[in-house]
């Protein structure tokens, strides 16, 4: 993968958006900013309605997201071009969830909802109608996920990359700062992992950084390209993020993401968990 | 939207006691900007969250107590930086002007 590949810019999307077999993608944590107003054409995926089980703590299955699809109207050899707000973290955890189970024309748009807003593009209330399909998902391709028990087993001798913001890695904040701090769990990160707050990877409208500007981020943080790497956050959506910048635009081989992320983490009994600033020792 | 209303959004439901709210307004000639960015950034300057402005111009964060900016971005508009102080228990309002 490359940047090239993976990314699109406004104006990409722009000279397409009345190619049928490109289908915008809007993802969102609050799906209401769709209903405000979307790129024209997109279709809305709800990340909590659309893509999580309801029931288990879990992403919803192959199964469920095959019917999903289908009704959407999206079809195995469409390209689909993720975006969203909050810069892209839910649309980076769509485009992950799809890599998961194998669509191959994967794309999200640099910058996302804020940069086409920053640039005072067009937004329409309209709902495409697109007539549904029969869509088929690949199997689970587990080499881009991690769970918990991998993680554990990766302190002290994979990159570990905590891309929370520097007080939720230091367990000063258990969340991000626009929602409330209620969470149940405890505080800090787990040893051995380097903080590189997913935002150090975007500039201030939401685009990603240069290659030479990414490839010196990680580097500085330790991130060893000779060694496999797990991306986590709080819930898996801003490691998505990450994921994307280290597998889909910098090409690495063997990253994963591990959605359950510090949510999960941060609430196992008996798990080695350090405090402060620093990565702490294995 | 006739005129910026006073102050962040309503605290109606929010416990308050337990969080260190800043919210506000962000305005354009007295006018709300409704398709704002605000960004919360940690005493280095590191971003730590971002919210975009109501249709009324209003944002909220939950902070932690200690010094923290806003860095407001709106369209066709220079970012603006603004250094604000939270405390637990305390609402601090911010006014924005773009």
């Amino acid at each position: 993968m490359s940047r090239e590949s993976a990314l699109v810019t406004a104006d990409w999307v722009e000279a397409n958006l009345d190619d049928p077999k490109v289908v915008l993608v809007e993802v969102d944590e609050d799906a209401s900013a769709y209903d405000t107003g979307h790129i024209p054409g997109a279709i809305k995926i709800d990340w909590k309605k659309d893509l999580q089980d309801g029931v288990r703590h879990d992403f919803v299955s192959k199964e469920k997201l095959e019917a999903l699809l289908s009704s959407k109207g999206i079809a195995n050899d469409d390209t689909l071009v993720f975006y969203g707000g909050n810069n892209n973290w839910f649309a980076a955890y769509a485009y992950w969830y799809l890599a998961y189970y194998g669509h191959e024309n994967l794309r999200l748009l640099d910058g996302g909802r804020k940069k086409w807003e920053l640039d005072a593009r067009e937004l329409s209330k309209d709902v495409p109608e697109r007539p549904a399909t029969t869509y088929t998902a690949k199997d689970a391709d587990t080499s881009i996920r991690a769970y918990r028990d991998e993680v554990i087993d990766a302190i002290g001798t994979k990159n570990l990359i905590d891309v929370r913001s520097p007080d939720e890695f230091a367990g000063r904040l258990l969340a991000p700062a626009h929602l409330p701090q209620e969470a149940a769990q405890i505080g800090g990160h787990i040893p051995t992992a380097g903080n590189v707050p997913w935002s150090k990877a975007a500039n201030d409208d939401g685009t990603f950084k240069s290659d030479d500007e990414l490839k010196a981020l990680y580097a500085d943080a330790g991130l060893d390209e000779g060694k496999d790497t797990i991306a986590y956050c709080r819930i898996g959506e801003r490691s998505s993020h990450t994921w994307f910048v280290l597998k889909e635009i910098l090409g690495y081989d063997n990253v994963k993401n591990y959605d359950g992320s510090w949510s999960e983490y941060g609430s196992l009994r008996g798990v080695p968990v350090a405090l402060g600033d620093e990565p702490g020792a294995a | 939207m006739c005129g910026a209303v006073k102050g962040g959004p309503s605290l109606e439901g929010v416990d308050v006691e337990n969080q260190a709210v800043i919210q506000g307004i962000v305005t354009r000639d007295g006018q709300p900007v409704g398709n704002a960015y605000v960004r919360l950034l940690d005493r280095t300057g590191e971003f730590t969250a971002e919210v975009p402005t109501s249709a009324t111009g209003q944002f909220r964060f939950f902070a932690g107590p200690g010094e923290w900016t806003l860095r407001t971005l709106a369209p066709k508009a220079v970012s603006v930086d603004n250094a604000v102080t939270a405390a637990k228990g305390v609402v601090a309002e911010v006014a924005v002007a773009v």
